[in-house]
């Protein structure tokens, strides 16, 4: 393994005397000691406990209301009317009420959440087809085999949007609406679009290229998934562009949760009008729902979440707490650590080799 | 030439005779006989790939992950991409396989460098130079002093006399002493005559080539005659012609035939106690994995039963598949995802880690001995770490130990001791190079190369002072040296020991020059005077009597017997006039065995004529006796060597290699013990042993097994233990018979009080390892501090090792420079070789070579200490870093349904141990180091853990994975739970599952990045450089890989776009990210400053002394060699053998004339640039320039029969 080096004479072979070689590299050698060690303690218990209060006041701010419609209710007659697969084509709306004692100031997002509902099974959330939400021509006439069995329908034509992701859409609608003091009773204005990621609206998702002719004339050839109601592009009856693979809707549900329980966002509250200029008033709300997605086959709830917003997300209890016992525990370790240092460490005595 | 290496295959049948005639090739080709090219290489251009992929495939890990590739290629198992396997797995073939390439290269050209050795042929009537590589049978061969015998050879001719040539077998047998072989007398007679020989057209018959070196059969068929052949005609390849100008043979075997080929055993593959353990571990690990699966199958077919059914309606099943199927699906699905916890990247970085440590063993400048430009060589790279585990040595001791140089550095004349310097305030003055020299001008015929210090005894020769004159007549007299006078005043001495050559040098540069012997006379220059005495007779040395005399008559035709022997011998014999000289010379004895010089004692006396001419009378009859004639002369002996007197004393230095008593004091602080096995006799390995401080006179009792019967040895042993221990005596009765029946166990060390050493001789040892008793000697050899085995047979030197590694769990080393040590060097865990010596025998079977002992320290005390510590962290991390990432996915099962989807992105699955942990680990275990050097050596205790196994075992992998458990837990727990329900700040997604799987690797990559900063003890540069830039890495390999760019170009192999940058942007996710951090590295700091408070390892002692010191530790106190001055052994050494006496008077070796020496010897001899190493060179085996190599004569060492070159030859 020797390299044959061009020196000659009687070192030849003498093997260089560089640091990296001679393993002399110049290195920082830290260790565990007293004085690093009890200090960091000290300083992290410090800063956790800071950290924890500040999320804490920070969660504290905002504000949350979660109703679960399941069976609530008047809705518990379309839940009865659900569990039966030949109703699906029915329609069934209930009305579901609640009123809130604060107001909620500023942005208002308006979400519907499941419970136990495995968007994040293997084969589930490989039932679908990129290529084709691209609106690649290829892909969108030739769905991937991980969509069957919803790749094509019985005729054979494909269906757009292909798999098992897209065919189980969440197709409950929401009409929220404030019945204010003495006011009858009015619709609270919702902001269906721009509730997606940037990068999803205008890169992951894209209709086929259209060129002169409209977006069904785009999606001829295909079929809509059977759940559906209507085919991809007539998804948004009221906003035209807001059809076909970019429906803001289908984009949020495309985003697999990665757990069973979740929700996702419906609507903004469009704070132009009054009284929602500075968010919901209190007062008493209603919900009116279509109620068409199907949870009791697999026991699952739905729900509808009012929250607001601060800069660290939604009401999330856990990081605040988990920093506040995270700073105890360390501010106990460190006072272990020091009882021990003193008693055992402190002279070095056992340190003696 | 076979194209894929099979030829062993198409074997053609067993040779039952082989049939040849010389010089006829015509007849000899049918039988088709090898030729004489060799080829050890295993592949050629074409096989490599097919063979070298096979192979590969046929190790456990690689098959394995061509299992999981076929696996991954099933739709509905595979839950990760195939490119995740098929990377990482390309890349390790591909590495193995350059590897390989090279190892093979190079065996091609060693071979080729062995194929191309150019040897002369007799073709046509013609000697031509041809290669050895088209050499074939039946052809005659002409060889040259000092060349290898090329082939397998009939000799039919020869220089010498008798058709005797001299050849070494140290090669093939380990046996250092010349041979002799004689060529039949009639094939003798073609002699140097090439057209005789290019007529020589016998026919031989003899046995199919086989491995026997010591047999031969056959007959040779000439001019109608018959003639038997035996091993004393056969010249065996790998065999050197010496003291032979030339010689004829004729080819028997050739190449793969030749009995040295059928030798070499396939050297068998050695692996290191880490390798077994992680063999282990890993199948464990398997056998884990196979546990998790099941278990995440059987919750996935629960699963399936309860919820899966009612989520059919959203994700129908494929027809026929009922839960049942699924989970057995599932189980497949979760071997490969869980595949990590065997990563493949293991073997590769593993091997990464050795390749390294092995350059730095080349690198290392502090063990390249500049004097024969021999840079240290790690020749295996697979090893290394078992270098920081070793707890026995093995050592021979000639040219390990010592430098096989010995040097007359004392004498005792007549009551006054000489070869100490004082200076003028009489202190005694420690001789080193630059103290000056005896000007031995006056001798025209002195050494140039001997030293003497001690100007008083030249004075005293100069005086004539009797007896000091009758000393060195003595030494120019008693001994069976021969002399070679090439050139008028150019001796050149043959003795057969290394002691009597430094006598007789000594000897000459005094004056006393031995210049030429006939078989009955011997002819010395006496201070510049010719004399020639008259030799009447040899009483030969042997083990017994110990001690050899010579009956001379002197010019003035005065009788003498001079005697020279062990000092217990001599003293029982002198006459009782000697008594106060003998009181006197016994103190000098004291003193030089102290100093562990080896000693002899002179003595002389005049005979009677007439008594003498009567005793000859007796000693022709005795010696012509048929029965007792041993002991009749014994007796004739006896009687004759009585009441002699004393002369006085030589002191003989068996030059040790430098630093070699301070190696062995560092390698026994560090628990490293000690065996010496050595070919020596007991006195001269026990005087050894003294001089470098393996046995120390304070040892309570140093014990000698020199039993010669079973039950003897079996006694002694018991003894010696009995004394060591008593308590231990006892149950050693029934020790032999409770194992035996067992089978192999493994013998816990016995711990003793007390020093003690133990001796133990060849013809004894042959009994302690029988399988009746090698137990007890083993427990006995353990319980003491050094082991010198003397006498030992190559086969006894693998025997003792094969031993201890049998009953020890404990590994082993073995050093040595010779042929005679290559099965030890083989059958020990790690084979060392001194190089830059004669002979490569040793270091071509060695897995390490360097060019002297005291090397050996650094390379265990700094080399393998590291390399153990930084492949045991390498492994400890590694095996963190894994499981770690793998649980996480254990976890998630139970929220994805047990439906094998990954927590992480498919990308960095296949990147993680590839690109984002690999440099940084790597980095740890090329450079960490706990202290440096110089702190290892003032610490030898530091290397301890390592014999231990502390570092690395099943407790500390138990730990890592319970370690591992809980970061995954923290590692999963956390994230879920912070992102449990969250949104982005702008209300929108942030819980989807992608953003999950970037948040879930980026805490592991910074969890375990932080983890790495607290196992790296040694942060340099390249460290710091390899942890950030892999941090760097990720984020920018992530953010590339989830560009819109790369989405757009493949959307199905890119689907996270946009995730970094919609999640990497949240306060809470950074928050996350910390917290993990904090989680995962809290316990870890908490309980190593806790262990390192309460109970600190020797680690964590030096490295705070280090700490405390802030500087290199204070140079190691110069130790002055301590003298004893009273000694309770003899330093009687001798390294002779019995016979030679018998050979010199008969004339055998006597076969050049001596150059006629009528003229004088006024001319100075001619001065070379030789500088002499050391102190002093009195007496070098390879008595040639340093560093001048001359290509085709490589010397090898000689023990029995030494020749004295004169660097002017």
């Amino acid at each position: 393994m020797a390299k044959t080096k061009g020196k000659s004479g009687p070192l030849a072979r003498r093997p260089d005397n560089s640091a990296f070689k001679q393993q002399r590299l110049p290195a920082w050698s830290p260790m565990l000691t007293a004085n690093t060690v009890l200090p960091f303690f000290y300083l992290m218990a410090l800063i956790c406990l800071l950290l924890g209060v500040w999320l804490l006041l920070t969660v504290q701010s905002t504000q949350e209301m979660k109703l679960d419609y399941t069976e609530a209710g008047a809705c518990s007659k379309c839940f009865e009317k659900r569990k039966n697969v030949s109703n699906a084509a029915q329609a069934c709306s209930c009305t579901v009420v609640f009123s809130t004692e604060k107001a909620f100031k500023g942005d208002v997002f308006f979400y519907y959440g499941l419970r136990n509902f495995h968007q994040n099974l293997r084969r589930y959330m490989k039932s679908k087809d990129d290529g084709q939400m691209l609106g690649r021509r290829m892909n969108l006439k030739n769905p991937t085999s991980y969509c069957e069995p919803y790749a094509r329908d019985p005729n054979g034509l494909p269906i757009a949007p292909c798999g098992a992701v897209a065919n189980s859409i969440f197709n409950d609608s929401f009409i929220l609406k404030y019945h204010g003091a003495g006011v009858a009773a009015r619709r609270v204005p919702l902001l269906r679009t721009g509730i997606t990621w940037y990068t999803d609206k205008n890169i992951k998702f894209r209709n086929p290229s259209t060129e002169n002719q409209t977006l069904a004339e785009a999606f001829e050839g295909t079929t809509k998934p059977p759940y559906w109601r209507s085919p991809v592009y007539e998804l948004d009856v009221r906003d035209p562009l807001n059809n076909g693979f970019i429906n803001e809707d289908l984009i949020v549900w495309m985003r697999e949760a990665a757990f069973p329980n979740f929700k996702k966002l419906y609507g903004v509250l469009d704070r132009a009008e009054e009284p929602f200029t500075s968010g919901l008033p209190a007062g008493s709300y209603s919900i009116d729902i279509s109620y068409n997605f199907p949870v009791q086959y697999f026991r699952g709830r739905k729900e509808v979440v009012l929250t607001t917003l601060t800069w660290f997300g939604g009401q999330n209890h856990f990081l605040p707490i988990a920093y506040l016992i995270t700073s105890g525990l360390i501010f106990l370790l460190a006072v272990v650590l020091t009882v021990v240092w003193w008693k055992f460490g402190k002279d070095g005595k056992n340190m003696e080799a | 030439m076979s194209f894929f290496g099979l030829d062993c295959v198409r074997k053609k049948e067993r040779e039952q005779e082989r049939k040849l005639r010389a010089n006829d090739r015509e007849y000899n080709l049918p039988f088709r006989y090898a030729t004489n090219a060799i080829k050890t290489s295993k592949y050629n251009f074409f096989s490599f790939l097919p063979l070298n992929l096979f192979e590969q495939f046929q190790r456990i890990a690689n098959a394995y992950f061509l299992f999981l590739l076929v696996l991954q290629v099933i739709p509905q198992i595979s839950s990760l991409s195939w490119f995740t396997t098929v990377v990482p797995l390309v890349l390790v073939l591909s590495v193995t396989a350059a590897k390989d390439a090279t190892d093979d290269i190079n065996r091609h050209r060693s071979d080729n460098q062995v194929n191309n050795r150019k040897v002369q042929v007799l073709i046509d009537r013609k000697l031509r130079s041809e290669k050895w590589m088209d050499i074939q049978v039946g052809d005659i061969i002409k060889l040259e002093n000092n060349q290898f015998v090329t082939a397998d050879l009939l000799l039919l001719s020869s220089s010498e006399p008798l058709n005797l040539v001299y050849i070494e077998t140290a090669e093939l047998d380990g046996e250092t002493n010349l041979k002799v072989r004689q060529a039949l007398p009639v094939t003798g007679d073609l002699g140097g005559d090439m057209e005789k020989l290019a007529d020589f057209n016998g026919e031989v018959r003899c046995e199919p080539p086989n491995n026997r070196l010591d047999r031969f059969t056959g007959t040779l068929t000439y001019a109608g005659q018959k003639y038997p052949l035996d091993n004393e005609k056969i010249l065996l390849r790998g065999c050197t012609l010496r003291n032979t100008e030339w010689c004829f043979g004729l080819v028997l075997f050739a190449g793969p035939e030749t009995k040295l080929m059928q030798n070499c055993g396939r050297t068998t593959f050695k692996r290191t106690s880490i390798d077994r353990l992680m063999n282990v571990l890993v199948l464990c690990i398997f056998g884990f994995l196979a546990f998790m699966c099941t278990i995440l199958a059987i919750g996935n077919y629960f699963w399936e039963l309860h919820k899966g059914t009612e989520f059919t309606i959203f994700l129908p099943r494929p027809d026929g598949n009922d839960a049942a199927f699924s989970a057995f699906l599932t189980f497949w699905s979760y071997v490969i995802i869980l595949n990590t916890v065997v990563p493949i990247s293991l073997y590769v970085s593993v091997e990464i880690i050795r390749l390294g440590n092995s350059f730095y063993i080349e690198w290392d400048r502090k063990m390249y001995y500049a004097r024969n430009d021999t840079p240290a060589e790690a020749r295996t790279t697979t090893l290394n770490e078992e270098l920081g585990q070793i707890k026995y040595v093995f050592s021979d001791k000639t040219g390990t130990l010592t430098q096989n140089i010995m040097t007359f550095n004392k004498c005792s004349i007549n009551g006054k001791s000489y070869g100490d310097v004082y200076d003028y305030t009489g202190q005694r003055l420690e001789i080193t190079e630059h103290t000056e020299t005896v000007d031995f001008s006056f001798n025209p015929l002195a050494d140039p190369r001997f030293m003497f210090h001690d100007h008083a005894l030249v004075e005293a020769v100069k005086l004539e002072n009797p007896e000091v004159h009758a000393f060195f007549r003595l030494l120019a007299l008693c001994h069976t040296v021969m002399a070679e006078e090439k050139t008028e005043g150019e001796l050149l001495y043959q003795a057969q020991s290394p002691d009597e050559g430094a006598l007789v040098t000594a000897a000459r540069n005094f004056g006393f020059v031995f210049r030429s012997r006939t078989p009955d006379s011997i002819s010395i220059v006496e201070m510049g005077k010719q004399r020639s005495y008259e030799l009447l007779a040899i009483l030969d040395f042997n083990n017994v009597r110990k001690r050899m005399s010579v009956i001379v008559r002197s010019p003035e035709g005065k009788l003498s017997l001079y005697c020279k022997g062990a000092d217990t011998i001599i003293y029982e014999r002198l006459h009782q006039s000697c008594s106060k000289l003998m009181d006197v010379t016994t103190e000098h004895l004291n003193e030089f065995a102290g100093e562990g010089l080896r000693t002899l004692v002179l003595a002389y006396k005049d005979l009677d004529e007439e008594y003498f001419n009567q005793w000859k009378q007796r000693h022709h009859e005795a010696s012509t006796t048929l029965e007792d004639r041993e002991d009749k002369l014994d007796q004739l002996y006896e009687e004759i060597e009585k009441d002699l007197l004393l002369l006085g004393a030589t002191a003989i230095e068996d030059k040790l290699q430098d630093g070699v008593p301070q190696t062995i004091e560092q390698l026994s602080k560090a628990d490293i013990k000690i065996w010496v096995l050595t070919g020596d006799k007991q006195e001269t390995a026990e005087n050894i042993g003294y001089s470098c401080n393996l046995l120390r006179e304070e040892m309570n009792e140093v014990f000698i097994i020199s039993a010669n019967s079973l039950e003897d040895v079996r006694q002694e042993l018991r003894n010696a233990r009995t004394c060591m221990k008593p308590a231990a005596a006892e149950n050693s009765v029934f020790l032999p018979e409770r194992i035996l029946g067992k089978g192999v166990k493994v013998v816990a060390d016995d711990v003793v009080n007390g020093e003690y050493g133990l001796v133990i001789n060849g013809h004894s040892l042959a009994y302690a390892l029988e399988s009746s008793v090698e137990q007890e000697f083993l427990n006995t050899a353990c319980m003491c501090k050094a082991v010198i085995c003397c006498r030992v047979t190559p086969l006894q030197k693998a025997q003792v090792v094969e031993l201890v590694k049998k009953y020890k769990q404990a590994v082993t080393l073995a050093i040595g420079d010779g042929a005679n040590d290559v099965s030890m060097i083989k059958a020990a865990h790690i084979g060392v070789g001194i190089s830059g010596q004669e002979g490569m025998q040793a270091v071509l079977s060695s897995d390490y070579s360097f060019a002297q002992f005291r090397f050996l320290q650094r390379l265990l005390l700094v080399h393998g200490r590291w390399s153990y510590l930084r492949m045991c962290k390498f492994l400890r991390y590694f095996f963190y870093k894994n499981f770690t990432f793998t649980f996480v996915h254990f976890w998630y099962a139970f929220f994805c349904g047990f439906s094998a989807q990954t927590v992480y992105d498919q990308w960095f699955i296949t990147l993680y141990n590839l690109m984002y942990t690999a440099l940084p680990v790597l980095g740890m275990s090329l450079f960490d180091q706990d202290v440096n050097d110089v702190w290892s050596f003032q610490h030898p205790q530091l290397y301890v853990p390592g014999q231990l196994n502390l570092y690395f075992s099943k407790k500390a992998f138990f730990k890592c994975a319970l370690h591992s458990c809980y970061s995954s837990l923290v590692l999963f727990f956390i994230p879920y739970a912070a992102m449990y329900n969250t949104v982005r700040d702008d209300g929108k997604d942030v819980a989807d599952y992608q953003s999950f799987a970037l948040l879930t690797q980026t805490c592991l990559l910074f969890a375990v990045s932080i983890q790495l900063g607290f196992e790296m003890s040694y942060w340099t540069v390249v460290n710091t450089f390899f942890v950030l830039g892999s941090l760097a890495m990720y984020f920018a390999v992530t953010f590339a890989m989830y560009s819109d760019g790369m989405f757009l170009m493949l959307p199905s192999a890119f689907p996270f776009i946009g995730t970094a940058r919609n999640s990497l942007n949240q306060t809470n996710v950074w928050l996350t990210i910390f917290l993990t951090s904090i989680l995962c590295i809290l316990p870890v700091v908490t309980y190593r400053f806790l262990m390192v408070h309460l109970c600190p390892t020797i680690n964590d002692k030096v490295m705070f002394k280090v700490r405390q010191a802030k500087a290199m530790p204070p140079p190691p106190p110069r130790r002055a060699r301590i003298r004893r001055t009273s000694s309770r052994r003899s330093g009687y050494a001798f390294s002779h053998a019995q016979g030679y006496g018998d050979l010199v008077t008969s004339g055998r070796f006597l076969r050049r004339p001596a150059v006629s020496r009528s003229s004088g010897f006024a001319h100075g001899r001619p001065t070379t640039g030789f500088s002499p190493m050391g102190r002093s060179a009195g007496y070098s085996p390879t008595g040639r320039p340093q560093n001048t190599k001359t290509p085709d004569v490589e010397v090898t060492s000689l023990q029995m029969y030494r020749s004295i070159r004169d660097p002017a030859l």
